[in-house]
């Protein structure tokens, strides 16, 4: 054998490596089977469940609103609670199902490493927010509810953003700015909730969707 | 003309370890099964291969329990991450001079 084609058989070698080591780096520090679609309906639900609220909250005969007291003010608070837990059960599980669909079709595996880190990295920043929103909802401080959500989830992304597509992390970015538009705007909190829970959703999702899943 | 193939690491001219040694760059830990589960080789493959890298010293080993479960941890020392990246560069130079050539 000469020179030229030990080369040529060496290099082929060489490509074969790096491909396995760029590709083993990408898929063992980051779960890619995250699915876009699941996002785009989250954005979905979110959208509807605020439309819920608003009817809700601004009751269309105002009349009988007039006559509310307290009792019924804590009556609203129990129903939008109701409808954000009913948005977020939909969202995980839709999420949930379609991910493990889409890591089957890809064959990679659902539960390893990377979708642990990834789940670690999220359950944290959420678990203290919506602790934070629930006693604050407790004492009565409404006007934190949807700013301290969307801060919460953004930056609940922007740290899982390290163990999945790097989207999710500017979606996160986008996330905590409308938080803080909606902390400063007290009054337009339903309508924040509704763009960052609802159609921010729906663009990143669809951008996943026709960039990664099909 | 030289060919810098003597620049290679011989503790990575098995792929499998090379692979191994990739995930431990990049990740700070990483247990068992999910490197046997990423690669898709056996038990026995995978145990060996991580005896010659812990042999060269270039990974650390941390065996644990979970429950009762033993759970079987590995990292890359700073020598293995050295070694790792000169193999690369090594790697990178024949590239280049294959272009050359």
């Amino acid at each position: 054998m000469n020179n030229k084609v030990l080369l040529q058989l060496e290099n082929n070698q060489v490509h074969q490596d790096l491909a396995s080591i760029r590709n083993l780096m990408e898929r063992s520090s980051k779960f890619l089977s995250l699915s876009g679609l699941s996002g785009v309906l989250a954005g979905v639900y979110a959208l509807i469940g605020a439309y819920v609220a608003y009817g809700v909250i601004y009751p269309f005969r105002q009349a009988s609103y007039v006559q509310r007291g307290e009792i019924d003010d804590l009556l609203i608070i129990e129903k939008l609670l109701l409808v954000a837990v009913l948005v977020l059960v939909a969202s995980v599980t839709t999420g949930f199902v379609l991910s493990l669909r889409k890591a089957r079709r890809t064959g990679q595996k659902f539960w390893g490493a990377s979708s642990k880190a990834l789940l670690f990295n999220m359950i944290v920043p959420l678990f203290a927010g919506g602790l934070l929103i629930l006693i604050f909802i407790w004492r009565e401080y409404f006007g934190i509810v949807a700013p301290a959500a969307l801060i919460f989830y953004g930056l609940a992304l922007v740290g899982a953003g390290n163990y999945t597509y790097k989207g999710v992390q500017y979606l996160g970015i986008n996330e905590i700015l409308l938080g803080l538009v909606a902390a400063a705007y007290p009054g337009y909190g339903l309508w924040l909730w509704a763009i960052g829970f609802g159609v921010l959703h729906i663009i990143y999702g669809s951008v996943m969707y026709f960039k990664f899943d099909r | 003309m030289s060919i810098p193939f003597d620049k290679l690491d011989k503790a990575f001219e098995n792929r499998v370890r090379l692979q191994i040694m990739s995930i431990l760059v990049v990740n700070e830990r990483y247990d068992f099964n999910s490197l046997k589960d990423l690669l898709g080789v056996t038990d026995g493959n995978l145990a060996s291969h991580l005896k010659g890298l812990e042999k060269e010293e270039y990974i650390l080993v941390n065996k644990s329990f979970l429950g009762r479960k033993p759970n079987t941890n590995y990292e890359a020392t700073e020598k293995g991450k050295q070694a790792f990246k000169a193999h690369l560069d090594a790697l990178e130079a024949l590239i280049k001079q294959q272009k050359i050539s």
